[in-house]
This record gives structure tokens, C-alpha cells and sequence, in this order.
């Protein structure tokens, strides 16, 4: 709390404000038939009312989370010879997508108790409640090792260029597999691993045209959908026998 | 080229899923079986989520038998009758198989009960048939060949509420094949096959039925109990991908008839060896992923336990 006033009093000062000005390469992605996975390129400039003052070096952090789900994480176990899932741990909360991108490693310019309350950081964006396993960390850390695996989860060191402490950019790539839904982008300031300015904006990432009629109708009117495919089956083994019996003839 | 799959949510190379049509479609149309008990594996192995594979397989098999059944309809090798009770059973089999499926997906254990069941059944069936055309060839060599087997009398003509079946030529207690529908219905439910490679051989040899009307009569079958699962798939798991059924069909109608003139060229015997080393095969790689300690232990589900 202490922080946070002492965040709302640096940037009432005008004098040593930093303020981030942002720009989007696409306000939302849309996923099409032949969406191949995209990326998305996030730049801006600090503003900045007289000469740098600020103490400590600059860090600029940008996030991009998808929407949150909860997951259930499960482990294999011998059994009889086999391999079966046996344990599971639900994790309550976990982004379907995450990307940090910074210009310097995270711990150099992010507290750790600032990295608590923002849950900037992967591990820290997941939250399970309740876990009854004994090692749940290992499933939290499982999560996130598939999820690294499938380019769902990404950690760019290094991902953030900046220019002359004032202009910065990042490109996030966004893998084929994502989900829908509002992702939000993050960018946080940083002067000596403290915040001090943070700006959020929306990009939805929506299904389009046929994918996205065929999603709705699914999940909406399933009976119709179930249907649907079966006409177009029957039609299509009809077709077939009787494009084959005219090409015997 | 990627082609995104809607329900699936996953991208897939275009030329794969076609390819993968056509190569189960010339299977298919070669050795005369539906292909789904190889259509499901080969989608599990290229990254379909199980439930998917299972739904829109079952999707594509009403396409197939379709226009089986349409061929056996001309030449009068369908019967009705006996098609109709084997429907009733594989009704109530699909829908007690969809509880099943539902419960055991709640557990997160339906990937290893649909592969266990495949590598049980496609076990069996594969060795079984493996067996019986070494047999044939070694038959075939020799002089005199195999002594055709009388029809014998067993426990299946000793049960009540027996039905004529004309077609067929019979005169049976309707249980029998009422249980054979059901087995057949939670085989489809759960494996997303036809379950043709189980109902033949029953048909022939526990119901006694001639050889000409069982590939009409279980194809009828089929088509309806493969339509009621898609239907029960679509309905709870919402998991049945039209774009990957569609995409599946056109390879799988063009290689099914590639396949049948391939198939007219080869002998008999020697179609069901190789179609029998295909299925060991299939099954020696299921069970091999069951055996072997897997790379990567653990696996996501979807939250909660609904």
C-alpha cells in the first residue's frame, strides 16, 4: 500500500515523470481458416516533461496474457505395467496464453516483492488454491514447461529494444494454437526495479468468418450442428457412389 | 498449407490430413474394411486431441457406409431385418459407450481406456487373422484343400423369442444379435470405428449368417449407430470437427476406390496377411506408448472436474 502511494506521489511530480505513450501493430487478430499463427508488434515512446532526473536504470516490461482458465495437470504413474494418469492437481487460474518481454533479465529490473503484486512474472501469473498434492510445484511447473513447449508461454529476456532510454519495441509471436477471446497487453516502467508507470490495453483475439460461424453454431445449437455434418456425410458417400458407378459405365 | 481447425483448435498441414484420407481410403478399399480403427490411431498420432479423433471419425464412418450400403441395396445382399435388430442393440450399446466415455473423460482417463481397447481388439483380431490365412496359404499349397464345416447346432439355438429372418435364411432367438448390436454400439462410442471387424466374424460364425448378406447387413447397421454417436458426441462434447470430417472424406472416398482395383489385382490370401500385419502393427505402436515411460509425464486437461 505504502508502495502504491509512494508510486501515486512520483507521478504527481511532474518533474521526474516518465509516462509510457503506446503503439499497437494490430488492434485485434483474427483467426481464419488458415491462420498459421501471427505476431504482433508493440512499440512506444517514454514522455517525458524535462531532462531524465529518475535515479536507476530504465526497465520497460511488456505482457501479453491471454485469457485465464483453469487447467487440470496430470501425472503418469506405473500401474500394472502401464502407464496411467494417476495424481492431478486443478490449477484454478492459468492465461491461455503469456508472453514477458523485457529489455534486461526480469530480476535485474523488478523487485521480487513488486513481481508478488503484479504477478509479472509466468510462475506468478498461475495461481492454484487448494492444491492436496505435496508437490504441487511440480505440476505449476509441469504447466508451464508443455506450455513453453507449445510457444503458449514465452519468456524473452532480452525481448525489448529501447533507444536512447526513450523510444521501445517488442515483437510478441503468437503461435497457431491459441484460444479466443480479450488478450491484454501490458507495459510497465521501471527506475531501479520499482514501477512507476503501467499502461493496459485490450486486443481481441477473435475466430473469423466460416471458423468462427462453425465454433458458434457447436457449441450453440449442437443438435443442428450434429446435423449439419451429417447430412454433408451422407450427401458425400452419395456423391461418391454415384460419381464412381457413372465413371464404371 | 496450415488449415486451422475450428472445433479441433489446432492447425494441421492440409496435404497431411488428405494424405492420410487417401492411405486409409486405398486400406480400406483394398481389404474391404471401414478404416476407422486405423483412421483414429493415425489422428491420435498426428495431434488430434483423442475426443475429437473419436467424434469426427465416427462422423466420417456414416460417409463410408453410406455408400457401401447404397452398392448392397442393389444387389438385395442387405437384410433388413436382422439389420434392424443389431440396430436396436448398437443404439443402446452407443449410448451406454457415451456414458462411459463422458464419465471416464471426467476421471481424465479416457485416453488410456481408448487405447487399451484398441490394443485389446486390434490385438486379437490382427493375430486371429494372421493365424487363419497362414493357415489358408499353407492350405492352398496342398492338394484337396480345406474340408468346409458343417453348421452345428451351439447354445445360440437354444434361447426364446426367436424370429424368422428370411434373408438370411434363419431362424434364431433375437438375444444374440441384440448383444452383438450392443457390443458393437459401445465399440463405436468409445473407439469412433464402425465396428465391422468385430460384428463379420460374429455374424458368420456365432448367428450362422451366409457370407453374402453379412457385409450389407452390417454396413446398414453401421450407418446408423455411427450417426447416433456423432449425434450424442455432438450434442455433450461438442467434439466432433466437420472441417477435419470433410477434409478426411474427400481423401478417403478417392483412395477407397484406388484401393478396390488394387485389391481386385492381389490374392485373397495374401490381402488379409498384410491387412493383418497392419493391425499388429497399429497395436504393437499403442501398446508400446502404454509400456514405455513417456518423455514428458504429465498432461493438461481441461479445469474443474465437469
Amino acid at each position: 500500500m505504502i508502495r502504491l502511494i509512494a508510486l501515486f506521489v512520483m507521478l504527481a511530480l511532474p518533474a521526474s515523470a516518465e509516462e509510457i505513450v503506446l503503439g499497437l501493430s494490430r488492434d485485434q487478430v483474427s483467426i481464419t481458416a488458415t491462420f498459421e499463427g501471427s505476431e504482433i508488434l508493440i512499440f512506444g515512446a517514454i514522455k517525458r516533461d524535462g531532462p531524465v532526473q529518475a535515479e536507476g536504470d530504465l526497465g520497460v516490461i511488456v505482457t501479453v496474457a491471454g485469457p485465464d482458465e483453469p487447467v487440470t495437470v496430470r501425472k503418469k504413474d506405473r500401474r500394472f505395467g502401464i502407464w496411467v494418469n494417476s495424481a492431478s492437481v486443478d490449477v484454478d487460474v492459468a492465461p491461455t496464453f503469456y508472453a514477458v518481454a523485457t529489455n534486461r533479465p526480469l530480476s535485474e529490473i523488478l523487485t521480487f516483492t513488486e513481481d508478488l503484486n503484479t504477478r509479472i512474472s509466468t510462475a506468478r501469473a498461475i495461481r492454484s488454491v487448494g492444491a492436496t498434492v505435496d508437490s504441487a510445484q511440480n505440476f505449476t511447473e509441469a504447466l508451464i514447461r508443455i506450455r513453453e513447449q507449445q510457444g503458449l508461454y514465452q519468456t524473452l529476456p532480452t525481448g525489448v529494444s529501447v533507444v536512447e532510454d526513450t523510444l521501445f519495441r517488442t515483437l510478441i509471436p503468437l503461435p497457431a494454437n491459441l484460444t479466443e477471446g480479450d488478450y491484454k497487453a501490458e507495459i510497465y516502467l521501471t527506475r531501479g526495479r520499482e514501477i512507476v508507470d503501467f499502461y493496459v490495453t485490450d486486443i481481441p483475439v477473435q475466430k473469423v468468418g466460416l471458423e468462427r460461424w462453425l465454433y458458434n453454431l457447436a457449441h450453440d445449437n449442437p443438435f443442428l450442428y450434429g446435423l449439419m455434418s451429417l447430412s454433408i456425410a451422407i450427401a458425400a458417400g452419395w456423391g461418391a457412389s454415384a460419381a464412381f458407378s457413372v465413371f464404371r459405365r | 498449407m496450415q488449415i486451422y481447425l475450428p472445433i479441433a483448435e489446432i492447425s494441421v498441414n492440409i496435404f497431411l490430413l488428405l494424405g492420410l484420407g487417401g492411405i486409409v481410403g486405398i486400406l480400406s478399399g483394398m481389404f474391404g474394411v471401414g478404416g476407422g480403427f486405423l483412421m483414429t490411431p493415425l489422428l491420435f498420432f498426428i495431434g488430434i486431441p483423442p475426443a475429437v479423433a473419436v467424434a469426427t471419425e465416427a462422423n466420417q464412418i456414416v460417409a463410408s457406409s453410406f455408400s457401401g450400403v447404397l452398392a448392397h441395396l442393389k444387389r438385395k445382399t442387405v437384410d433388413l431385418r436382422m439389420g434392424t435388430v443389431l440396430l436396436i442393440g448398437g443404439l443402446i450399446g452407443s449410448g451406454l459407450g457415451i456414458i462411459l466415455f463422458n464419465y471416464l473423460k471426467s476421471l481424465g482417463q479416457v485416453e488410456l481406456l481408448v487405447q487399451l481397447c484398441y490394443v485389446v481388439f486390434l490385438g486379437m483380431i490382427g493375430s486371429l487373422m494372421f493365424i487363419e490365412s497362414l493357415k489358408a496359404i499353407r492350405n492352398a499349397s496342398k492338394p484337396g484343400g480345406s474340408v468346409p464345416k458343417r453348421r452345428k447346432h451351439n447354445w445360440v439355438h437354444n434361447l426364446p423369442f426367436k424370429m424368422k429372418f428370411r434373408v438370411s435364411g434363419l431362424y434364431i432367438s433375437v438375444i444374440p444379435p441384440l448383444m452383438v448390436g450392443v457390443l458393437v454400439g459401445v465399440l463405436a462410442a468409445i473407439m469412433g470405428v464402425g465396428g465391422g471387424f468385430i460384428m463379420v466374424p460374429a455374424m458368420i460364425y456365432l448367428l450362422g449368417m451366409p457370407t453374402k448378406v453379412v457385409v450389407g447387413t452390417s454396413l446398414f447397421q453401421i450407418i446408423f449407430v455411427t450417426a447416433f454417436t456423432t449425434m450424442l458426441h455432438a450434442t455433450t462434447n461438442f467434439t466432433v470437427d466437420v472441417v477435419l470430417a470433410v477434409l478426411l472424406l474427400v481423401g478417403g472416398v478417392i483412395g477407397a476406390q484406388i484401393g478396390t482395383r488394387i485389391g481386385v489385382k492381389m490374392k485373397a490370401e495374401q490381402l488379409r496377411i498384410w491387412l493383418a500385419i497392419m493391425v499388429l502393427a497399429v497395436c504393437g505402436k499403442l501398446a508400446f506408448d502404454l509400456l514405455v515411460m513417456p518423455s514428458e509425464l504429465y498432461s493438461l486437461g481441461t479445469g474443474g472436474h465437469s
